[in-house]
């Protein structure tokens, strides 16, 4: 995928570039908002990393803004050192599709990304979702493994259906927060590995082959075999 | 700032509120000095005027009747008599036929400058050995061409006025003076008023904030302004306190995992032997690092619930659901702890308020409670509505916290002896009391007999307007 990142802070955005690199993505950078804004209004990318203070006349939220104003809906992710609830009110406002606060950790920057991408590309309401032998019926909210029926709870179920509409992809335990639980904050207890192990329990426990994977100092991802 | 300078050029000196005060003090002293002086005059010299002119109408009308009684000898027989009478010789007669020859009285000659035409004369006239006496004279027409000039002599109440006009220029003089020094002291004194709130000001300033306005004590306008004042520093004192407090807390808290978190990655640059070495004492450094960032993150979060920024996200909420969902959540963690969460929630607690800030909250109490709560014992979460809004109670069994610490178990990065040994960053329960203040409410710690009973109670209508602890 092709990628965008505007950042002026020359470690951040070489730590940024070269990690998204390494993920298997095309990265472009630019240092100044003017930049970045030329480069975003003339050059298709699939997703665009936005810090809010830049150099250049232009910041992170004009930016935006003018870029929507033109009718151009890529994926963005605001990465800034603004942390206030209110700031990040701002930058989902002026158009921005998710907010992270800096100091972050690569793999929620790099999940998040990955998850906006794939945002992008919904194709329609889904009404079935499938991983492996893992199913997932939208409309009559039920969940079988290799044929077999599968009782969750409506808490597990929305937790499982998020982990497979990002099956592949990194999930972190933040991610799960807000999109299973819509919680804007973090408990200082691991409720999340409590919940997903409690998930584990009844997708991958009976059955020979585990698809809820622990990635490291990152979080979770539902894959269909070890890699 | 106010400042008051020795030697000011002339147009500061009309600005100085003080020579203003002064002015005006000064001129209502000489126009009331002034207002005196006139009725004075007009209650003394005046009435003795008026007398005079009096006394001569009433003689003029007691000799008219005698006139008409006895006609010309009659009229001379009275004059007579009266001048007889008259021992303080300040009476003045003189009858005078046609041809202006005296008939009686004791004036020699019909004085010579006497207009006819005004019948009222101040004058001076020659009498017997005093050649310029000052007289008021009247004169009147008698039937048969006769003249008749009744007068006094003044010179007493010349003297009278004489005496009261020194007396008056005097008196101007000392009221000037006495303005002049009043006007002064009026200065003085709301300078020397002023001049204590502008150098508590000062010394403020400079950095000695024990510094306080001194009251009189009178309870008047100037003790209420400087209780004002008082006041407002003591806020401000408080407020740099907990400035001081909380920056030495984070100089010393956020030290120890900055010192970890060196002392880690020196070692690792001085004695790894092998990459996975290297790995991992990178990775706990990080792990450090993040700890320090969450602590940043409450910190900034409590601040910016306490500035008050986020009430303009205060919406009628139901804190039922919330609480499910938040039951939902930790149900789990409590049970794998061998916990358990009991809950006693009604179907509905509307409420005005934050709905995000109101999570966090609970879920701090929460957190607190499944880290101290020993396994086998239940938390409770109890939340119900009384006379005064909502309330809501975490109660556990853990050690709770020692009625001595109770009321600093809500400051920044406390941390009772009970929970030094648990990971934490002493943030929580400052986070909640930050929520509960500014949602008007209260969050009380009790003793849950053994443990910790935390109660947070938040009005449920549209909170007032606050003064933060």
């Amino acid at each position: 995928m092709r990628i965008l990142v505007v950042e002026d802070d020359r470690d951040v955005s070489g730590f940024v570039v070269k990690g998204l690199k390494e993920a298997g993505h095309v990265v472009e950078h630019a240092d100044n908002g003017r930049d970045g804004l030329f480069m975003a209004a003339s050059e298709n990318f699939d997703a665009i990393v936005l810090d809010r203070m830049l150099p250049g006349g232009v910041d992170g939220l004009r930016l935006l803004e003018t870029l929507r104003s033109q009718g151009n809906s890529t994926p963005v992710l605001f990465l800034s050192a603004m942390a206030q609830v209110d700031d990040r009110v701002k930058g989902l406002k002026a158009g921005g599709d998710d907010y992270m606060t800096k100091p972050f950790a690569f793999a929620e920057l790099l999940a998040r990304v990955e998850a906006l991408t794939r945002r992008g590309k919904s194709e329609g309401p889904q009404t079935k979702l499938v991983v492996a032998d893992l199913e997932m019926d939208l409309l009559s909210r039920s969940v079988r493994r290799a044929g077999q029926k599968i009782d969750l709870q409506p808490r597990e179920f929305r937790l499982l259906e998020f982990l497979m509409r990002h099956a592949g992809q990194v999930v972190t335990r933040t991610m799960l927060l807000e999109g299973v639980w819509d919680y804007h904050f973090d408990p200082q207890t691991n409720v999340i590995d409590v919940h997903v192990s409690r998930l584990r329990q009844k997708v991958d426990k009976p059955f020979p082959t585990p698809l809820i994977h622990t990635v490291r100092n990152a979080g979770y991802m539902l894959r269909p075999e070890a890699p | 700032m106010l400042r008051l300078r020795v030697a000011m050029p002339a147009d500061e000196v009309l600005r100085s509120a003080g020579v203003r005060f002064g002015m005006i003090y000064a001129a209502l002293f000489g126009i009331s000095s002034v207002a005196l002086a006139a009725f004075l005059w007009w209650s003394t010299a005046g009435v003795l005027e008026r007398q005079m002119d009096d006394a001569i109408n009433a003689d003029a009308q007691g000799l008219s009747e005698h006139y008409a009684d006895g006609g010309l000898p009659g009229l001379i027989d009275t004059i007579e008599q009266r001048l007889a009478g008259n021992v303080d010789d300040d009476a003045l007669y003189l009858l005078v036929d046609p041809g202006f020859r005296r008939i009686a009285g004791n004036l020699d000659a019909w004085p010579t400058h006497l207009a006819m035409d005004e019948a009222w004369t101040d004058t001076r006239i020659a009498r017997g050995k005093q050649q310029r006496m000052q007289v008021r004279l009247h004169q009147f027409e008698v039937a048969g061409g006769f003249h008749l000039l009744i007068g006094r002599d003044v010179r007493s109440t010349g003297e009278m006025r004489r005496l009261m006009a020194d007396a008056m220029i005097w008196a101007a003089a000392i009221a000037f003076v006495l303005g002049s020094f009043g006007a002064w002291a009026v200065r003085g004194l709301f300078r020397a008023t002023l001049a204590d709130v502008s150098e508590t000001a000062r010394a403020i300033g400079a950095g000695d904030l024990t510094r306080r306005v001194r009251m009189t004590g009178q309870g008047d306008e100037f003790d209420l302004l400087a209780e004002t004042i008082n006041d407002m520093l003591d806020r401000i004192g408080r407020l740099m306190d907990g400035v001081r407090q909380v920056s030495n807390a984070i100089a010393h808290d956020l030290r120890t995992p900055i010192t970890r978190a060196r002392a880690r990655l020196e070692d690792a640059a001085r004695h790894a032997v092998g990459e996975a070495d290297l790995r991992a004492a990178i990775e706990r450094a990080q792990a450090d690092l993040d700890g320090i960032v969450g602590v940043f993150q409450a910190l900034l979060r409590i601040a910016e619930i306490e500035a008050g920024a986020r009430r303009s996200a205060f919406a009628q909420v139901d804190a039922a659901p919330l609480m499910n969902d938040l039951v939902e959540l930790y149900d789990a963690v409590a049970e794998e702890a061998g916990q358990g969460l009991e809950a006693e929630i009604p179907e509905h607690l509307s409420m005005f308020g934050d709905r995000d800030m109101i999570q966090q909250a609970v879920a701090n109490l929460l957190d607190n409670a499944l880290k101290f709560s020993p396994p086998g014992r239940a938390i409770r979460l109890e939340a119900h509505r009384d006379a005064h809004g909502i309330s809501i109670t975490v109660a556990d069994h853990g050690p709770g916290i020692p009625e001595a610490d109770r009321t600093r178990a809500t400051e920044r990065f406390f941390r009772g002896e009970t929970a030094r040994s648990t990971p934490g960053s002493g943030l929580g329960l400052a986070l909640v009391q930050a929520v509960a203040v500014l949602h008007g409410g209260t969050l009380t710690l009790e003793d849950n007999e053994p443990g910790l009973r935390a109660v947070l109670r938040l009005p449920d209508g549209e909170p007032r307007r606050l003064t933060a602890p």
